[in-house]
């Protein structure tokens, strides 16, 4: 009953404020440890020697990259099936952090593809498909752009997303249906972890970093399309910050 | 045709009477503009002649290359084709009329879709044979292709109707319509194309037409639904 208060944008634009520096602070100290576990503890390996340590940036962007379109296309489902606006805003405001994840998953993998396969980019099934995930992020950004009125922007890009979230199950499974050049997971939920656990500890840590870094992003980035799109609302003038800043 | 029909008299306003006459309707409008259609086609045969000489006159690497090029031709074909679908109904108010209407949209839509294909991508699994032909391919790789073309080209019309309604009356349409839709046309790229590589080396192709078929389902429940949804988005 009570959660339900802060489905209105006037309600969730304080918790919002008040959660967003909590995870930014969780966010800087998981990095921190994350980072220094990754790169100042964890052996080197014996096979691919320093240039793996790049997979402390690359499987937590990855994961997030995937992770945040599901997210998106949750809140597309409860946008398109209550019109509720806060919904379609929260999925305006993780595209952006869906795309640089996907983006930083891409340039990672490059980087680490050039000293351990010999090539920046191969054409093989993971990688193309995340390719095409930075496309749909991009063409879920361009539709917003393109039309002016917020709440036809906010259905037709539920649709969309809710249409392109058949592409991840495909990025995820896509090592196992086909044998190509990315290895499988190391790291799997029902097996044995592949790799040493202090490495496999550096990247949880980095894991729970790309999370909360997300989380406060999204909130505050939420918080700047709610003041866009309700400016014309009581409570937003009332607010300290604005009243404050107009005196 | 009775069986449907009695179907159909349970409820007054039936899908499949809807379905008709959209298609019909729609197969009328395009007979009458057959340029338009033929301008279509020659594009996709222009693009498909492109790539030998930008590349190479080479046979191997034409037989190599043969299966995708008409592919992604196809794909752009498509692609241009789009924007035609519902546009001009929804710029003389038919598209309204039609979403008014108690019929189910959903199968009105998918009449529209259905017609489309008939018209843009029937033509094209035609012609591609013969274009094949062009490339080298030998029968079996002809056959493959020409048949996930077959079962492709419809995937095409009905991911590409999505993005149709969805960039209706939109700034930029056209191009917009291409970074929407050519993602989603990846998948069926890469299983159409595949079918006839397989075919090349040896293998079986029934993988990759198998996976082009659940597409084609997958397409074929969800698109029109998908569609008249971007319909109605467009036109509040």
């Amino acid at each position: 009953m009570s959660l339900y208060r802060y489905s209105s944008p006037a309600a969730f634009y304080p918790l919002a404020g008040m959660m967003a520096p909590w995870f930014a602070g969780a966010a800087l100290l998981c990095t921190v440890a994350g980072l220094w576990i990754g790169f100042g503890i964890a052996p080197t390996d014996f096979q691919q020697g320093e240039a793996y340590r790049i997979i402390f940036i690359h499987v937590p962007s990855a994961w997030m990259s995937m992770f945040v379109y599901l997210v998106m296309g949750f809140w597309s489902v409860l946008a398109l099936s209550f019109n509720t606006r806060l919904s379609a805003m929260m999925a305006q405001a993780l595209a952006p952090t869906g795309a640089i994840m996907t983006f930083v998953a891409l340039w990672t993998g490059a980087l680490w593809g050039r000293p351990t396969w010999g090539t920046y980019w191969a054409w093989d099934a993971r990688m193309t498909s995340e390719l095409i995930l930075l496309f749909l992020y991009f063409g879920v950004m361009a539709l917003r752009s393109a039309i002016d009125d917020p709440r036809r922007a906010d259905r037709a890009c539920a649709v969309l997303t809710i249409v392109g979230s058949v592409n991840i199950p495909i990025i995820y499974f896509s090592v196992q249906w086909w044998n190509t050049l990315h290895q499988g997971a190391s790291v799997s939920l029902t097996a044995a972890p592949k790799m040493a656990s202090i490495m496999l500890l550096g990247m949880l840590v980095m894991s729970f970093a790309a999370w909360f870094y997300a989380i406060a992003v999204v909130l505050w980035r939420v918080q700047a399309i709610i003041l866009e799109r309700e400016r014309g609302a009581a409570w937003v003038a009332e607010l300290p910050k604005l009243r404050s800043a107009v005196a | 045709m009775s069986a449907t029909a009695t179907t159909a008299t349970e409820s007054p306003y039936g899908a499949f009477g809807a379905l008709r006459w959209a298609v019909a309707r729609d197969l009328k409008l395009a007979l009458r503009s057959r340029a338009e259609l033929g301008v279509q086609l020659l594009f996709y045969v222009i693009v498909v002649t492109l790539f030998p000489l930008a590349s190479s006159p080479e046979k191997t690497l034409l037989a190599t290359m043969g299966p995708g090029v008409l592919w992604v031709a196809a794909l752009l074909a498509s692609l241009l084709s789009l924007p035609r679908l519902f546009a001009s109904d929804f710029a003389d108010g038919t598209l309204e009329q039609i979403a008014l209407s108690p019929y189910p949209m959903p199968a009105l839509v998918f009449g529209k879709i259905l017609a489309h294909w008939l018209t843009t991508g029937l033509p094209i699994v035609v012609l591609a044979p013969l274009l094949g032909l062009q490339y080298g391919l030998d029968v079996p790789a002809l056959t493959v292709v020409t048949l996930s073309l077959l079962i492709g080209t419809p995937i095409l019309s009905l991911l590409g109707a999505i993005g149709a309604s969805l960039t209706l009356g939109v700034r930029g349409g056209g191009s917009l319509l291409a970074l929407l839709i050519l993602p989603l046309y990846v998948p069926v790229l890469i299983f159409g194309a595949g079918a006839a590589d397989a075919v090349r080396a040896g293998l079986s192709a029934s993988a990759n037409l198998s996976l082009l078929g659940a597409g084609l389902l997958l397409a074929f429940v969800g698109a029109p639904f998908a569609t008249a949804a971007g319909i109605r988005i467009a036109l509040d």
